[in-house]
């Protein structure tokens, strides 16, 4: 009469981790926190798009009074290229600098008419960049045209029959670029990667969080309702465990991918990154691979400390010394690392085992981590891993058929 | 089918003895009633047997052979503390662990809507489990407990509270189980029901094993005492050798036959001596006899004897096993 199979250990772990995963997606809240996260990332891009190119407004170039006489060329080629260009007239070179310090102005054209010179704090905008190529290759075209002596007219014939070399003409204007001059800090801030990295710090943070919580009100649902020891009467302890960590993370795993996906798709329509030195693939498949490496880290010891109480109330308080050594690295993360990427505090802890997931991402984001940088911490953490199952099995099997009062930790570790 | 067998197991919580060599085994096909006070050690025989709990000592074997966790898989098991996922539906619930003993999904699936309609909960399928009454989460936990086909049933208390339909339910399904040659031990309080289900019953006080027999033998006892329903007063007792009357109420005379004494006389069945039928000629020769019955104590007072005996060491001793057991 028997009908039973042999069950392998795989089989009771995939067993246990598709309960877990058909629980959180038939679940309302879940389904409802990835849309808003997506949403919200969605929505961001939108926002962040709108800001940065903060509508049709008029770039400020500034004419001295000595280059004066091209402010009219910078608006009526402004007007070509579809950039709007607004001159200002200024007192003199220092009064012209001064203002675009201030920020006032966006450019301030000094020197002479016949050499320009443009200053800028850090950087020609784009559409700026256009309109000054442009005015240094008509300048180049005339140069080369005056120091013929001739007309503009049927100009490579023109060139040739004067005896000059019209290859070595068209070169010159194709090679002509305005000069430039920056009088503020060469900065290294990038908008681009300083949302992405903040938009990664926090995303992590928010998606291990959640998941490692999961992880450990499931233990202790199973615990309350009695349900474990019906449960490993058929399965080991360390079964049971690894098929909730591998369920509720695979589920987790598939909710950042969407974020991220979401993310990615947003910038790249928009066109957010066009200006960033930012590689978008390698920054968000960076982010999936420290989900997985930080949701495992933490998930096994938020199961072994859920295996320690029997009330869902109770799992918030004995969860909380990991709580805390999560907020440690995320606060840098946030707070300190897209400002001072290079910060030793960054960098240190971006190799310590469990602090490494929630701050490298984002020190990748902000490209301020070297390739062999991440592959190192992400060794660390990987090799942190045996300890911490073995740990949070140990916890786990000697805790979870213990009912009633809170199991000291110490209790716990020690019993065998 | 094969033994259980219960070999001098072991288990200490802290300074109490929960258990102390408790022994016995369960026969294929039979059911076996095991009773005792609160925190005797009922409970943690049977979490020791499913291997939820480590035994200090001794040994649990299945068909000859230490208990593991294949083995484990093939047993049906109901906790004394009800365990089931409450925001899970009974049919997925029911299911999952079959799947988790073994069984394919399509066997899983068949095995759960055979149990749900014997046990009666077949309308209640699709509801979450939190959402039934406490007598039909009581089935649901049957049913879990029996949708492998297990080679073996422990059932802790499988009988609190559930009402007497129930009861009979309950009951029909064990005594179907052991017909199929399924070894069945169940604890329980209501003595009644462990009399009129069981085969065998075990006794354990203390953690250790006070009685173990067919409810006969255990029933059985030193000296003969005979109920006579026929004529009144003792007088006519004084004829029957090694015969006398223990008490005396209206025309009900109870007469115990002492014991040893004389040979075996005609007529001896089982449990009797044969000696009884001299005291039944006696009274007939007296009047006429209405009643004439052998005195058996129920397991209700076989259990109070046995448990009553030096109860107030044992009382102590107990409410301190309760809070591991």
């Amino acid at each position: 009469m028997s009908t039973g199979t042999s069950l392998t250990s795989w089989g009771a772990i995939r067993l246990v981790a598709s309960r877990e995963i058909m629980t959180r997606l038939r679940s309302k809240s879940f389904v409802w926190l990835t849309v808003v996260l997506v949403g919200a990332v969605v929505l961001g891009g939108f926002v962040l798009n709108a800001a940065s190119s903060s509508g049709p407004t008029a770039e400020r170039v500034g004419v001295t009074p000595q280059t004066a006489p091209l402010a009219e060329a910078i608006e009526a080629t402004g007007s070509t290229l579809g950039t709007e260009v607004e001159t200002v007239d200024v007192a003199d070179d220092a009064a012209g600098e001064a203002q675009v310090r201030d920020g006032d102005l966006d450019a301030v054209v000094t020197g002479t008419a016949g050499s320009p010179t443009v200053v800028v704090d850090t950087e020609l905008s784009p559409g700026l960049t256009a309109v000054f190529t442009t005015l240094a290759q008509q300048t180049a075209l005339s140069d080369a045209v005056a120091d013929l002596g001739g007309q503009q007219t049927a100009l490579s014939d023109a060139v040739a029959d004067l005896g000059g070399d019209p290859a070595q003409v068209a070169g010159d204007i194709a090679t002509a670029e305005p000069t430039v001059r920056t009088i503020g800090e060469p900065s290294e801030f990038d908008p681009t990667r300083y949302v992405t990295g903040l938009v990664t710090g926090i995303l992590l943070f928010m998606a291990i969080m959640i998941s490692g919580q999961l992880i450990a009100q499931g233990v202790v649902e199973e615990k309350t309702s009695r349900v474990v020891e019906l449960l490993l009467s058929t399965v080991r302890p360390w079964q049971l465990m690894a098929g909730k960590v591998l369920g509720i993370g695979l589920v987790g795993l598939g909710q950042v991918a969407l974020v991220v996906l979401a993310g990615v798709g947003t910038a790249l329509g928009l066109g957010l990154v066009d200006t960033s030195t930012i590689d978008l693939g390698t920054a968000a498949v960076w982010a999936l691979v420290w989900f997985v490496v930080g949701f495992v880290s933490y998930a096994l010891l938020m199961a072994g400390l859920g295996a320690l109480v029997s009330r869902q109330e109770d799992v918030g308080a004995v969860t909380t010394p990991v709580t805390f050594l999560m907020i440690v690295p995320y606060i840098v993360g946030v707070s300190v690392a897209p400002w001072a990427p290079d910060n030793p505090l960054v960098v240190w802890l971006s190799y310590v085992p469990l602090c490494s997931p929630l701050l490298m991402p984002v020190r990748i984001a902000l490209g301020s981590a070297e390739t062999w940088e991440a592959l190192l911490a992400l060794g660390l953490s990987i090799a942190v891993i045996p300890v911490l199952v073995w740990l949070a099995a140990k916890i786990y099997s000697n805790a979870v058929l213990r009912t009633g009062a809170r199991v000291k930790l110490k209790d716990a570790l020690r019993t065998t | 089918m094969a033994t259980l067998e219960i070999d001098s197991l072991t288990k200490t919580y802290g300074d109490v003895r929960a258990l102390r060599g408790t022994s016995f085994d369960v026969r294929a096909g039979e059911i076996f009633g095991f009773v005792g006070s609160n925190g005797a050690g009922k409970t943690t025989t049977m979490r020791i047997v499913l291997g939820v709990l480590a035994a200090d000592g001794g040994e649990v074997r299945w068909d000859g052979r230490p208990i593991d966790l294949a083995a484990r898989r093939r047993i049906g098991y109901m906790p004394e503390e009800r365990g089931l996922y409450p925001r899970m539906k009974v049919g997925e619930q029911l299911v999952y662990l079959a799947r988790l003993h073994g069984l394919s999904a399509a066997a899983a699936t068949d095995a759960m809507e055979r149990w749900t309609t014997t046990l009666g909960v077949e309308a209640r399928r699709g509801d979450e489990v939190q959402k039934l009454s406490l007598g039909n989460q009581q089935r649901v936990q049957l049913a879990a407990a029996l949708t492998h086909d297990p080679e073996l049933l422990v059932l802790d208390e499988p009988f609190s509270g559930l009402d007497p339909v129930a009861v009979d339910v309950m009951s029909g399904v064990l005594r179907d189980r052991a017909e199929a040659g399924v070894p069945v031990v169940f604890s329980s309080h209501q003595l009644d029901l462990v009399e009129r289900l069981c085969d065998r019953v075990g006794i354990i006080k203390d953690g250790a094993m006070v009685e173990v027999g067919t409810i006969d033998e255990l029933r059985r006892t030193e000296t003969e005492r005979w109920v006579v329903d026929g004529p009144p007063g003792a007088g006519w007792i004084g004829a029957v050798p090694d015969a006398r009357a223990v008490s005396l109420e209206g025309s009900r005379t109870v007469v115990e036959l002492t014991p040893g004494a004389g040979a075996a006389g005609d007529g001896a069945v089982d449990g009797t001596s044969g000696r009884e039928q001299a005291v039944l000629r006696a009274a007939l020769a007296a009047g006429p006899v209405h009643e004439f019955s052998l005195v058996r104590p129920s397991l209700t007072e076989l259990y109070r004897d046995v448990v009553s005996a030096e109860e107030k060491p044992a009382a102590a001793a107990a409410e301190t096993v309760e809070v591991g057991a």
